[in-house]
């Protein structure tokens, strides 16, 4: 514990940042995105710096660890650790931020540049709490994180949105402060039935805990439901779409790149490794969901008219998945389900962001205002289609690595489900290629002509992403390596095997 | 397993003796190297598509000498196997690890063995030619760069495709073909009927990569392993029942990339890419993978005999299908289409019939990879010469304007037709004699249906020819045919004459059959066709001599109609292509579409209105949500402290 507090400083940079953002002089105000973009960058630098302090080979379940008393009288600690799911999840979304920035660089226009400051200084908020809430190892602290998120997103979406904006962030407020209350009770009531005492919140403490078979449904149902509003699961999803439709493209994509991954995290972090027992009676029922989602999400993506409330459903779709690969419970699913949130993060910001780029250039998020504009911008096109690709998780491409491990580790105990769940990838590529279809194929739109192709600046935005998109498809194994152990270890302790392969695996099985 | 291939696997000491891949050595030598295959064709489409308006000129020669690179390098990979003893000829080459996640561990890796070096030699070169034509025919294009671009992306796709050691590997190729093939049909999408042909290919394409997708992962739960060792090594202690499963999901696939029933649509609308895409893609290469892949896993189809039956009656009916639909076709691209759909059906029969048909399945792939894309080629000179006209009804005598055109088109179309001693001749007639073989309804059923396919396709290719360069002239008067450029004319020399000999090479001499037996095993004891071979042989030259025949009565002699007749039921129907279109149409489009429309306005009003109910409940009427909303961060304040208080409560309480 003397050693360097890395989780603190990477959550602190930018709350820094922010800070000084907000206390800056008048006469610096135009400076104040280069500052926030310097000052993701300077915690994407230390959050580098952190993971190579992290050792795969580690037998401790959390590593990078800060525990300090902050409440001791209510059991609340102030405790940060990391393992390697939670670690990739920290760093996708510190990858994520700068991008986002750079992105966001020219949404305000210039009669409001007084209000930039305020834009940027509230996603550099936002990372801090995304940053404390993926390393929260105190049940308390992660739901104070969980909560305080809400609250920067709240502002960008109802200030810096689109035209229904206010709707919009009061929807995505009321959902998500009815899945947190219903969290709250849970937290309060697992805290009553563990040990107690100064440090009584502490993951360490309450994992494992012996409860009563009808509490431990209840509190799981509690924890469950906050999550399943946040990883946005049919049917509490209907806040997502017009949360994602009215936001800034940069939101959005933290919104639901980054946010929504806490609900899946929080399935496994909580639901499973805190109540196996009644994660185990829940199954079949969140199985039932998740397939739901799969395909609900896919055909409502191919029915939208509005850019961003398509690739909203997306991910509903995706989230779908996910879920499937954590309730699935096997040691290949649980990789796919954790290297699919990296993904899914990646290629919602590809999505989001050339999307928005497209948006701004024709002033309308309509898809049937495009049309033949691969002629107008062809680079602009080939990312927008890379972004698709992505999105339907083509082979050579990190999303799908996720994605097959996630239904080739369901089929391994629900044979059926998984064969339905496959329908979400035919459905993936009509989504995604009518879209395209609609916004870049037939005739050059005269009306169109002279629009600019892709800025310096955006590629700088696009390039990192579809850099992931490659190498993550061709080369997962600094992932999978850093998630692995992790998804072994939770298993492990709770007691699930995976099922062994029907025929005896032969010596030549790692071949 | 059959004998002859487990004494072919057991040469290699301490191994298992249990199938091909088992026996692979660690390439070595230049054999090391052949992960270059797939390097150079992806280095030339990356510099292409990254370098931009910069490599405009050089662009498409740099692709060009990038898949010739790609053709030395296999040619070398091939004279290394060539020199090691037949039952050494299985090369691993390991890559790097792929996907370690939890129970699932892949590396990944390259199997260098008569059959993939076969394919190898075939899309390299053929591949190499086509790039060749391209300079030529897209010489004119505004963005021929790209067009260069994706022909290297799918070159590399494809070699990857075969060049891989584990199934998932193969999927990474298997789609990656697929996304060249939808770039390339959809090259000109500003055509909007153009976009929807793409669109179709690969959603039509992705139905059968859930296929592929469902058999690997029904590999990884019998066998914990998706690589092709583990898998083949597992095959002996499966259920039936699980094998047959795989079985059916491979052929879902091939069924998607090989447009063969029920996923054939796409194939007809993909003739809306340039014609050397028709020729490479969607005739000589990526439609035959399909094919490929049930050879590839003969281990699983060899012990799922119902799963072999479904890929014979897959091959039956499409190999008829095809062939009706040609006789109907006036375009000639779409005719030539359906020929090949029609001859990837024989090439599934004879792969559906194991060992006995494995060999000539391959055989009759390689030398259809010659004699089609030599005619599609031949096609895209006609329409080169022609103002881009695709309707053979405004075509006839063009032999005497197109000299090299016609004699390298009747060059392939007496090797499709099966005329001794041209190529089809070896490898067609011996998957006929093939499906004879047998017991009970099985032979009869199947070998008719080859035979008479046969008849057929002489018919539709006779007429194809006839129509276009023989009867009378049809052309407008201001259309000037000439003979194409020569970087066109070459390649379709080269083809024409691979289409004459490739088969007297490989045919008489077995020489075909011991390539492949260190991988397929041998052809197995003498084999009986339930109608002895020379009377079939002579039967089946009378078959195609009839539809000759009849298409030079009704082509040739008779005048052709510039507008196509009414036709009876069955030709109309067949220019509607077996009405494929509308019952997908009926079938799952139209279906579609009322779904989600009506889950769009269920999710709006429904799902979303009993959120948004609860929520004006909760709130007032949204109308004073957002009057209120200002005062709504204060309320929230107000909702966490007041959580606080609770928990400080609820804790002290309890403490």
């Amino acid at each position: 514990m003397n050693q360097f507090p890395w989780l603190t400083v990477i959550g602190l940079i930018p709350l820094v940042g922010a800070v000084v953002l907000w206390l800056l002089p008048a006469s610096l105000i135009d400076r104040a995105k280069h500052i926030a973009l310097g000052a993701s960058v300077v915690t994407l630098i230390f959050a580098v710096a952190g993971a190579l302090q992290f050792s795969t080979a580690s037998k401790d379940k959390f590593q990078l660890v800060e525990e300090h008393s902050w409440i001791p009288q209510f059991g609340v600690s102030y405790a940060l650790g990391v393992d390697g799911i939670a670690l990739s999840l920290i760093l996708m979304s510190v990858i994520l931020v700068p991008v986002c920035l750079l992105a966001a660089w020219n949404d305000l226009p210039a009669e409001e540049a007084h209000r930039e400051r305020h834009y940027f200084a509230l996603m550099l908020v936002l990372e801090t709490f995304m940053v404390g809430v993926f390393a929260a190892t105190d049940v308390f602290l992660f739901y104070v994180f969980f909560e305080a998120m809400l609250v920067p997103v709240y502002f960008l979406i109802g200030q810096f949105g689109g035209p229904r904006r206010q709707y919009a962030a009061v929807k995505f407020l009321l959902f998500s402060l009815a899945g947190g209350l219903i969290m709250l009770a849970a937290v309060i009531a697992l805290y009553v039935q563990g040990p107690g005492g100064a440090d009584g919140f502490l993951l360490t403490k309450l994992a494992g805990i012996q409860l009563a078979p009808g509490t431990e449904k209840w509190i799981f149902l509690g924890f469950f439901i906050a999550f399943a509003v946040k990883a946005p699961m049919v049917p509490v999803h209907t806040w997502l779409p017009d949360a994602a439709a009215e936001s800034r493209p940069a939101t959005a994509t933290l919104l639901v790149g980054v946010l929504d991954k806490v609900g899946t995290y929080g399935m496994i972090r909580f639901c499973l490794e805190l109540f196996p027992g009644a994660s185990q009676w829940a199954t079949p029922v969140v199985l039932v969901l998740a397939l739901v989602s799969v395909l609900y999400g896919a055909l409502l993506a191919i029915g939208q008219t509005d850019l961003m409330r398509l690739i909203a459903f997306t991910s509903i779709s995706h989230f779908g998945f996910i879920v499937l690969g954590i309730f699935a419970m096997t040691s290949t699913s649980w990789a796919g389900s954790s290297f699919y949130m990296i993904n899914h993060g990646f290629s919602t910001a590809g999505l989001f962001l050339v999307a928005g780029m497209l948006i701004s250039r024709r002033g309308s998020k309509r898809i049937p205002d495009f049309g033949g504009w691969q002629r107008v911008v062809p680079g602009l096109a080939g990312v927008w289609l890379i972004a698709g690709l992505s999105g339907l998780a083509l082979p050579g491409l990190g999303s799908f690595v996720s994605e097959f491990l996630v239904l080739a580790g369901t089929y391994q105990r629900y044979q059926v489900v998984a064969i339905i769940a496959t329908t979400g990838i035919i459905l993936a590529a009509l989504y995604i290629l009518l879209m395209y279809q609609r916004t870049m194929t037939g005739a050059k739109p005269e009306s169109a002509a002279g629009t600019p192709d892709l800025s310096l600046r955006e590629k700088w935005v696009v390039a990192p992403l579809i850099a992931l998109f490659i190498v993550l498809g061709f080369y997962p194994k600094p992932v999978l390596d850093m998630v692995t152990p992790a998804v072994t270890t939770i298993l492990t302790s709770i007691q699930v095997s995976d099922p062994a392969p029907v025929v005896g695996a032969a010596e030549g099985s790692t071949k | 397993m059959s004998l002859s291939l487990t004494t072919v696997a057991g040469m290699s000491a301490g191994m298992p003796l249990v199938g091909d891949a088992a026996a692979a050595h660690a390439a070595s030598g230049f054999a090391a190297y052949a992960w270059l295959l797939v390097a150079f064709p992806l280095l030339g489409a990356a510099v292409l598509l990254l370098g931009g308006r910069r490599t405009d000129s050089w662009g498409p020669l740099f692709a060009t000498a990038m898949s010739w690179a790609a053709f030395l390098v296999g040619f070398g990979v091939f004279l290394s196997l060539l020199g090691l003893g037949s039952e050494e000829r299985a090369l691993s080459l390991h890559l790097f690890s792929w996907v370690p996640a939890g129970q699932f561990q892949l590396e990944a890796g390259m199997l260098l063995d008569p059959l993939s070096v076969a394919f190898v030699l075939l899309v390299t070169f053929v591949g190499s030619l086509i790039h060749v034509y391209s300079l030529g025919y897209m010489e004119h294009d505004p963005d021929k760069r790209r067009f260069f671009a994706y022909l290297n992306l799918f070159v590399a796709a494809m070699l990857l495709l075969v060049l891989a050691d584990s199934y998932l590997l193969v999927y990474v190729g298997w789609e990656g073909v697929g996304l060249a093939s939808y770039l390339l049909i959809g090259f000109w999408n500003w055509n909007p009927p153009y976009a929807s042909a793409a669109n179709k290919a690969f959603v039509a394409n992705r139905v059968g990569d859930v296929g592929m997708g469902l058999a690997i992962m029904a590999m990884f739960w019998q066998f914990g392993a998706v690589d092709f060792q583990t898998v083949n090594a597992g095959v002996a202690n499966a259920n039936q029942g699980a094998l047959t499963v795989i079985g059916l999901f491979l052929l879902l696939a091939a069924c998607g990339k090989s447009a063969q029933f029920p996923l054939q649509s796409w194939l007809g609308d993909a003739m809306a890419g340039p014609t050397p895409v028709s020729a490479l893609i969607h005739a000589a290469t990526m439609v035959t993978a399909g094919v490929y892949l049930v050879v590839r896993s003969h281990a699983i189809f060899d012990a799922a005999p119902n799963a072999q039956l479904a890929v014979v009656i897959v091959g039956a009916i499409t190999l008829t299908y095809g062939a009706i639909v040609g006789c109907a076709k006036d375009d000639i691209k779409k005719a030539l289409a359906a020929s090949t759909m029609s001859q990837i059906g024989y090439m599934m029969l004879a792969a559906g019939l194991g060992p006995v048909g494995y060999a000539f399945a391959i055989f009759h792939l390689l030398t259809h990879g010659f004699f089609k894309a030599g005619m599609f080629l031949g096609a895209g000179s006609v329409m080169h010469g022609m103002n881009d006209k695709v309707d053979m009804r405004g075509f006839g005598n063009l032999s005497g304007v197109m000299k090299i055109t016609w004699v390298t088109f009747g060059l392939g179309w007496l090797a499709i037709l099966g005329v001794p001693p041209f190529a089809g001749f070896w490898s067609k007639d011996k998957i006929i004699e093939a499906a004879f073989v047998g017991e009970g309804w099985r032979p009869w059923v199947f070998g008719m249906a080859t035979l008479i396919g046969a008849g057929i396709t002489a018919f539709y290719m006779s007429r194809l020819f006839f129509m276009t360069f023989h009867g009378d002239k049809r052309w407008p008067k201001e259309a000037h045919p000439h003979e194409s450029p020569r970087t066109m004319t070459v390649p379709m020399i080269v083809l024409a004459v691979g289409s004459a000999f490739l088969g007297l090479i490989l045919g008489p001499t077995n020489g075909i059959l011991h390539w492949l037996e260190p991988v397929v095993g041998g052809h197995g004891q003498e084999h009986h066709p339930v109608i002895p071979a020379i009377p079939l042989m002579g039967l089946t030259l009378l078959v195609v001599a009839g539809g000759v025949a009849l298409a030079w009565m009704r082509y040739w002699r008779d005048a052709v109609p510039r507008t196509a007749p009414v036709g009876s039921l069955l030709t109309r129907a067949a220019r509607q292509d077996l009405y494929q279109d509308q019952v997908n149409e009926g079938v799952l489009m139209r279906p579609g579409i009322h779904l989600t429309r009506a889950l769009v306005f269920l999710d709006q009003r429904g799902v979303d209105g009993a959120a948004g109910g609860l929520a004006a409940l909760i709130g007032g009427t949204s109308s004073r949500l957002r009057k209120v909303q200002n005062g709504l961060a204060r309320s929230y304040a107000l909702t966490m402290l007041l959580g606080v208080v609770v928990i400080l409560g609820v804790v002290w309480v309890v403490q």
